[in-house]
C-alpha cells in the first residue's frame, strides 16, 4: 500500500521507563555500554518461585511524576507508561497541549499482561475478606486497556484509541497501528507499551511458559545465540514514542527522529521456533516492500533474541533467507540481553534504542554473550561505530507472532 | 482502487442458544436470557444475576484435549469461529495462509481461569507468597490474552497478521474495525473477526458491584436488563461470543459466495473525560459514528437502524441517545434504535461482535430487533427503541456503536446489498 499514500508518519519523541534507566538518556549510555542490570528478584512475595532472575525497574517513584488521583487508580504499568508518555511528548515539544483539536491526537498501547499487581491484591481482599472489600478501581485498573484510557483522559486526547493485548510482537504491531492512524489523517498518536509483570502472581502464571529462563545467575540467565542459551528473563518497562505526520512535524519545525517506513506481522503458533523462520522471514519480506527498502540497505538489525536454541537458529536462518547473502553480514544486536524481555514493551525499548543507535552512529553491543553458535554477525562486548541510516526491529511471541518493523534515521534521510 | 470488505459467515455463542438460528430466535422474539447466576455462588453479590449461556463444549463439537486445555471463552471463540467458517464455505486449506488474519477482542480475556488459580495458590486469599505449586499446567495461557487469536488461528491455519484487541467494552466493534482496515487497506483477504469473554467470575462481578455498575434487580432477572426505560437501573452481566469471516469483496465474488452485507466503516474515539464517567453530549461518539458515515459515503438520512450500545445504566443510555441526536439530526427521531443488551446482557469485550453479528442478520432477515422489558419512557430517552416487539422494515444501513470504560467509542457501519455502494 505503501505507493499509495501520501502520509509519512515521523518518530518526534521518545520515552522511556526500563530496568537499566528511567529516562531515555540514561537508557542509551547502559545499552551503548553493553552494561547488564539482570538481578535475582527482590520483589516481596517472589523469594520462593524457580522465576529468580529478571530485569526490575528500581528507583521509579512515581508520586513524583503523577498526581495522587490517577495514581490511586492504577496498576504500575500504567504508571511506567503515563511517565514515559509525559517523557516523550516533553521530547516532541508538545508538552501538554499537543494539538489544535483534541481529536488530532491518539493514543496507543500494547498490553501483555495488564496489572497484575493491583489485580493481586484486589483478589486478596475478594477471597480473604469479602466481596465488600473490592475497591471501586479494580475495574479500571487491571484491565489491558487501563494505560491507554489513562493516557488520554490525564492529557485530553480524544484521537483514535487503540489497545493491542498482544504477545511481545504486539508491541511493534502497536507502533504500526497508530503509524496506520497517522496515513488514515490522524495527526499525532501517543504509541507505546510498559509491563510490570513481577507481581507474585504474575510470576506464577509465568511459569509455564517453556521458554522463561530459571537459571540462577543472572549472567548465564539470558543469552541468546549460544550453545547456552537456556530461555528469557522476563523484565518491568518500557517506552511510549510520539508518531505524527511527517509534514505537520516539519510544518512545526520538530525535530524529527526517525521515520517508521515499514511493518508486517504473521503468525506460526505458539512456541514453535522451527516454524517462526518461516513466519519471520515472511515478515521481515512485508516490512520491506511497505518501506520500500531494498534488503542491503538494513544497516542493523534488532534481534528478538528469545535465548532458545530452536528460536534463535530460526532467527539466525530467518535474516539469511529474507535479506540474502546480507543476512549473514548485516550488523545484528541484542540489547535487551542487559535488561530481559519487558514482553510488549520490548520491542519498543528496541525501537527507541534503533533510533538513538542511528542518531549516535554507534550499533550497542549485546551484553553478556559470546561464543556465537549461529552465522550472524551478533555485535558483542563493545560498541561498534557504524553510519546506520536504516534499523530493522524483530519481534516474536510465546503465543506465535512474529513481527518486523523498519525505521529510517530522520533528518536527513529521505522517506 | 478501493477494496471493499463482505461478511460471508457469521457464527455466535449467546446467552439463550448456541448458534446462529438460536441467537435469532431469542430476538427477533423478544425473550430474555438474564437469570440467577449459577456459574458460581453469588452470596453477598450485590448483583447475583447474569445472562449465562448454557455451553456444553463437547456437544458443540470441540474435542477434549481443546476442551482441557482452552479457557471457557476461548471455546465459546472456537465454536462461533467454526460456525462462521463453515456458514462462509471458504476451503481455509485452500487459501494463502498469510492472507488470511485473525483479529479477536476481548476485555477481560482469561480472568476467570486467572481467578481460578489464584484461590488455588494463595489459599483462599491468605497469602501475598503464592504457592506456584498448587497452580494447574494451563495457568500460563491464561496470563496473557493474547492466547485468543493465537488459538483461533491455530485452528483455521491463519499466518497473516493476528492480533487480540483489549479496548474494554468497545473490544468487539474495534476487532471487526481492525479487521476491516486490514482488509480494505491490503494487508489480508480474508479475516476472522470477532471477539469473546467469560467474565461471569466473582472478581469480575465483585468489581462492577464496587462502583454499581450493574443491576441489583436480583428479585426479577429476567426483566432486569432495561436499557432506556425511566426506571433501568444498570447492566446484566453477560457472557458469549461471535465471529465473522470478512473478506475483500472481489475475493468472495470470484468463489460465488453468499454476501451478506459489507462494513462500510469504521472510527474510534475518545472521549478523554473519565474511566467510566461519560458526559450528556456523546460528543465523541458522535464524531465516530460521522466519520463512519464519511468513509462509506453515507448521509446520516440514510441510516435506517441504529443498535445501541444501550447497556442500561443511567448515563450510558442519555449520553448514546444525545450522540445519536447529534448525528443523524432530525431523522434520529425517524431510526428505529434498540439494544439487545436487554435480551443477552453486556458480555463486556464480546457484546460489541454480537451486536455486529445481530446488525448482519438484521439485514437478512429485514428485521430489527427490539429492546425487551422497554416500559416507560424517560424523558432523556426520547427515541424509538422498539419496545418489545421485532419490527419488519426495510434495511439498507445499519450502524452499531459501543461505548467502553476508558472512554471509548466506537462505531461500525454495515451496508445491505440494496444499500448505496461507495464510488
Amino acid at each position: 500500500m505503501s505507493g499509495h499514500r501520501t502520509r509519512h508518519t515521523a518518530v518526534t519523541g521518545l520515552g522511556v521507563v526500563a530496568p537499566n534507566g528511567l529516562d531515555a538518556d540514561t537508557y542509551w549510555k547502559s545499552v551503548k555500554e553493553g552494561a547488564s542490570v539482570l538481578d535475582r528478584i527482590t520483589r516481596e512475595g517472589c523469594e520462593h518461585l524457580p522465576l529468580r532472575v529478571a530485569g526490575e525497574v528500581r528507583g521509579f517513584d512515581p508520586s513524583a511524576l503523577i498526581e495522587e488521583t490517577f495514581l490511586v487508580q492504577t496498576d504500575k504499568f500504567t504508571h511506567f507508561a503515563l511517565a514515559a508518555a509525559d517523557a516523550a511528548l516533553q521530547d516532541a515539544g508538545l508538552g501538554s497541549s499537543a494539538a489544535d483539536s483534541p481529536y488530532s491526537v491518539g493514543v496507543v498501547t500494547a498490553a501483555g499482561s495488564g496489572g497484575g499487581e493491583f489485580g493481586q491484591r484486589e483478589l486478596q481482599k475478594l477471597w480473604g475478606q469479602g466481596s465488600r472489600f473490592v475497591g471501586p478501581y479494580q475495574s479500571i485498573a487491571w484491565f489491558y486497556a487501563a494505560s491507554t484510557g489513562q493516557i488520554s483522559i490525564r492529557k485530553g486526547f480524544k484521537g483514535p484509541c487503540g489497545v493491542v493485548a498482544s504477545d511481545e510482537a504486539g508491541g511493534l504491531d502497536a507502533v504500526a497501528h497508530a503509524s496506520r492512524a497517522v496515513h488514515r489523517g490522524t495527526d499525532v498518536v501517543v504509541v507505546g507499551a510498559a509491563e510490570a509483570p513481577l507481581a507474585p502472581y504474575s510470576g506464577v502464571c509465568q511459569l509455564g511458559y517453556p521458554e522463561l529462563s530459571t537459571e540462577a545467575e543472572p549472567d548465564r540467565a539470558y543469552r541468546p545465540f549460544t550453545q547456552a542459551a537456556c530461555g528469557f528473563v522476563p523484565a518491568e518497562g518500557g517506552a511510549v514514542l510520539v508518531v505524527e505526520d511527517l509534514e505537520r512535524a516539519r510544518r512545526r519545525g520538530a525535530f524529527v527522529r526517525a521515520t517508521v517506513a515499514g511493518h508486517a506481522a504473521t503468525f506460526t503458533g505458539a512456541s514453535q521456533w522451527e516454524r517462526s523462520r518461516e513466519g519471520l522471514a515472511h515478515a521481515i519480506r512485508g516490512a520491506l516492500d511497505e518501506a520500500g527498502c531494498a534488503p542491503e540497505e538494513i544497516d542493523v538489525v534488532f534481534a528478538d533474541a528469545m535465548g532458545v536454541p530452536e528460536a534463535d537458529r530460526a532467527e539466525a536462518l530467518a535474516l539469511a533467507d529474507a535479506l540474502g547473502p546480507h543476512g549473514t553480514r548485516v550488523p545484528v544486536t541484542a540489547p535487551k540481553t542487559g535488561i530481559g524481555r519487558s514482553y510488549c514493551g520490548a520491542p519498543l525499548l528496541d525501537i527507541v534504542a534503533a533510533v538513538q543507535a542511528m542518531e549516535h552512529g554507534q550499533i550497542p553491543p549485546t551484553p553478556g554473550v559470546y561464543d556465537i553458535c549461529h552465522d550472524i554477525d551478533l555485535v558483542t562486548a563493545r560498541p561498534r561505530p557504524a553510519e546506520l541510516r536504516t534499523a530493522l526491529v524483530l519481534s516474536r511471541g510465546l503465543m506465535g507472532s512474529n513481527a518486523a518493523l523498519v525505521v529510517r534515521r530522520g533528518p536527513g534521510s529521505a522517506v | 482502487m478501493t477494496r471493499r470488505v463482505a461478511v460471508t459467515g457469521i457464527g455466535v455463542v449467546a446467552p439463550g442458544g448456541i448458534g446462529v438460528p438460536a441467537f435469532w430466535d431469542l430476538l427477533s422474539n423478544g425473550r430474555t436470557a438474564t437469570r440467577g447466576i449459577t456459574l458460581f455462588d453469588p452470596e453477598g453479590l450485590r448483583s447475583r444475576i447474569a445472562a449465562e449461556c448454557d455451553f456444553d463444549p463437547l456437544a458443540h463439537g470441540l474435542d477434549i484435549d481443546v476442551v482441557e486445555r482452552a479457557d471457557r471463552y476461548i471455546q465459546f471463540a472456537l465454536v462461533a469461529a467454526r460456525e462462521a467458517v463453515a456458514d462462509s464455505g471458504v476451503d481455509f486449506a485452500a487459501e494463502d495462509p498469510w492472507r488470511v488474519a485473525v483479529s479477536l477482542g476481548s476485555a477481560v480475556g482469561g480472568t476467570t481461569r486467572l481467578e481460578h488459580d489464584y484461590v488455588l495458590v494463595s489459599e483462599r486469599g491468605q497469602r501475598w507468597d503464592v504457592d506456584h505449586r498448587a497452580a494447574e499446567p494451563q495457568l500460563h495461557r491464561a496470563f496473557s490474552p493474547s492466547t485468543l487469536a493465537a488459538d483461533v488461528a491455530e485452528r483455521f491455519g491463519a499466518q497473516g497478521p493476528v492480533q487480540t484487541v483489549s479496548t474494554g467494552c468497545t473490544s468487539g466493534l474495534d476487532a471487526v474495525g481492525y479487521a476491516f482496515h486490514t482488509i480494505e487497506e491490503g494487508r489480508a483477504d480474508l479475516c476472522i473477526a470477532g471477539a469473546s469473554d467469560s467474565p461471569i467470575s466473582p472478581i469480575t462481578m465483585a468489581c462492577f458491584d464496587a462502583i454499581k455498575a450493574t443491576s441489583p434487580n436480583n428479585d426479577d432477572p429476567e426483566h432486569a436488563s432495561r436499557p432506556f426505560d425511566a426506571h433501568r437501573d444498570g447492566f446484566v452481566m453477560g457472557e458469549g461470543a461471535a465471529v465473522l469471516v470478512l473478506e475483500e469483496l472481489e475475493h468472495a465474488r470470484a468463489r460465488g459466495a453468499h454476501v451478506y452485507c459489507e462494513i462500510g466503516g469504521y472510527a474510534t474515539y475518545g472521549n478523554a473525560y473519565h474511566m467510566t464517567g461519560l458526559t450528556c453530549e456523546g460528543l465523541e461518539m458522535a464524531r465516530a459514528i460521522d466519520d463512519t458515515l464519511a468513509h462509506a459515503r453515507v448521509d446520516p438520512t440514510e441510516i435506517d437502524y441504529v443498535n445501541a450500545h444501550g447497556s442500561g445504566t443511567r448515563q450510558n443510555d442519555r449520553h448514546e441517545t444525545a450522540a445519536v441526536k447529534k448525528s443523524l439530526g432530525a431523522h434520529a427521531y425517524d431510526t428505529p434504535m434498540s439494544s439487545i443488551k436487554s435480551m443477552v446482557g453486556h458480555s463486556l469485550g464480546a457484546i460489541g461482535a454480537i451486536e455486529v453479528v445481530a446488525c448482519v442478520l438484521a439485514l437478512a432477515r429485514q428485521v430489527v430487533p427490539p429492546t425487551a422489558n422497554y416500559e416507560t419512557p424517560d424523558p432523556e430517552c426520547d427515541l424509538d427503541y422498539v419496545p418489545r416487539t421485532a419490527r419488519p422494515r426495510r434495511l439498507d444501513n445499519v450502524l452499531s456503536v459501543g461505548s467502553g470504560f476508558g472512554g471509548f467509542q466506537s462505531a461500525v457501519l454495515l451496508t445491505g446489498p440494496s444499500g448505496r455502494r461507495r464510488g
